[in-house]
């Protein structure tokens, strides 16, 4: 399957789509349907997809299991943060109100940075476990 | 839908079986999208249809194609669901008439979130302003599920890659 030619240059044009396409449901997610968690799901899918059509070692080389677990903790890290930084200028936990001088700019700046650590937790723990599933060889 | 979820139920092998549910979860997903749900549709059609099916097929890799004979005789549970299942037909029975819009559901706080949210927060897609502003903190919790779960992953799966390693040195 890994030599197979019209896979491999079907995955090169899609996995650029997948990644634009998880970027736009993540950064249009305040307009359109969509957010942190479809987002993040959609690029750990296209991650997936490289790691079907390449094999797993290239998608372990192009992402290694480090990054990908310490994405697990920055974005939950990344949300109480936000909660932390409305604490910190003078309203109640996950206040957006006060993060900027604007209420209505604040609770966009809140909503899009709470939504970003969404995203990397979710396709974080989407892209662990299914490192963890397919590295496992069949047991004797 | 019906007729996949006889057929998942009664077929044997497992590779189908996965198949057959990465359809459910696709037309699960146009039902969603009939209901305007579309965010919830796309994380069905994301997570339902994709990625879980991936892991299935993953893990069928495993073990073995075909389901084992069932040990016990299904009688017993076979009662049991179909009590359950009669006990939720009934309740569903005392639930407001579909999209009625004198439903407590639609007096509580959705009509401050449909009318006030893009006021309040700028953010015209009322379920992103609902999800991470209204109702930030259960957001935060369930984004700690997520990690949680990732952690358990690694946790059960790690270890058992060490003591292999253990058993070989």
């Amino acid at each position: 399957m890994r030599r197979d030619l019209v896979l491999r240059v079907l995955a090169q044009l899609l996995i650029p789509g997948m990644m634009l396409f998880a970027l736009y449901v993540q950064f249009h997610g305040e307009l359109g349907p969509g957010g942190g968690f479809q987002a993040g799901v959609i690029a750990a899918a296209a991650i997936v997809f490289y790691a079907l059509i390449f094999g797993l070692p290239a998608a372990r080389r192009l992402l290694p299991d480090a990054v990908v677990e310490s994405m697990l903790a920055a974005g939950v890290f990344l949300y109480a943060s936000v909660g932390l930084a409305g604490l910190v200028l003078g309203g109640n936990y996950l206040d957006y109100f006060v993060l900027s001088a604007d209420s209505v700019h604040g609770q966009e700046r809140g909503i899009f940075w709470v939504e970003a650590g969404v995203a990397i937790t979710v396709s974080g723990t989407m892209l662990k476990i299914f490192y963890l599933f397919a590295g496992r060889t069949r047991d004797p | 839908m019906a007729v996949l979820v006889v057929a998942i139920a009664t077929q044997r092998n497992l590779f189908a079986v996965v198949v057959m549910m990465s359809i459910y979860s696709f037309l699960m997903a146009t039902v969603l999208v009939a209901l305007d749900a579309v965010d919830v549709a796309m994380t069905e059609a994301s997570v339902g249809a994709g990625i879980s099916t991936v892991l299935l097929l993953g893990t069928l890799h495993l073990t073995r194609g075909e389901e084992a004979k069932p040990l016990h005789r299904p009688g017993l549970p076979l009662i049991v669901s179909i009590a359950v299942g009669l006990a939720l037909t009934y309740g569903t029975l005392g639930l407001p008439a579909f999209s009625d819009p004198d439903a407590p559901i639609h007096t509580h706080v959705v009509p401050r979130y449909l009318s006030d949210s893009l006021k309040e927060t700028g953010v015209p897609n009322v379920v992103t302003a609902v999800l991470a502003s209204y109702r930030g903190y259960d957001t935060l919790g369930e984004t700690t599920v997520v990690f949680t779960a990732g952690i358990g992953v690694i946790a059960l799966l790690r270890r058992r890659r060490a003591g292999i390693e253990d058993d070989a040195r």
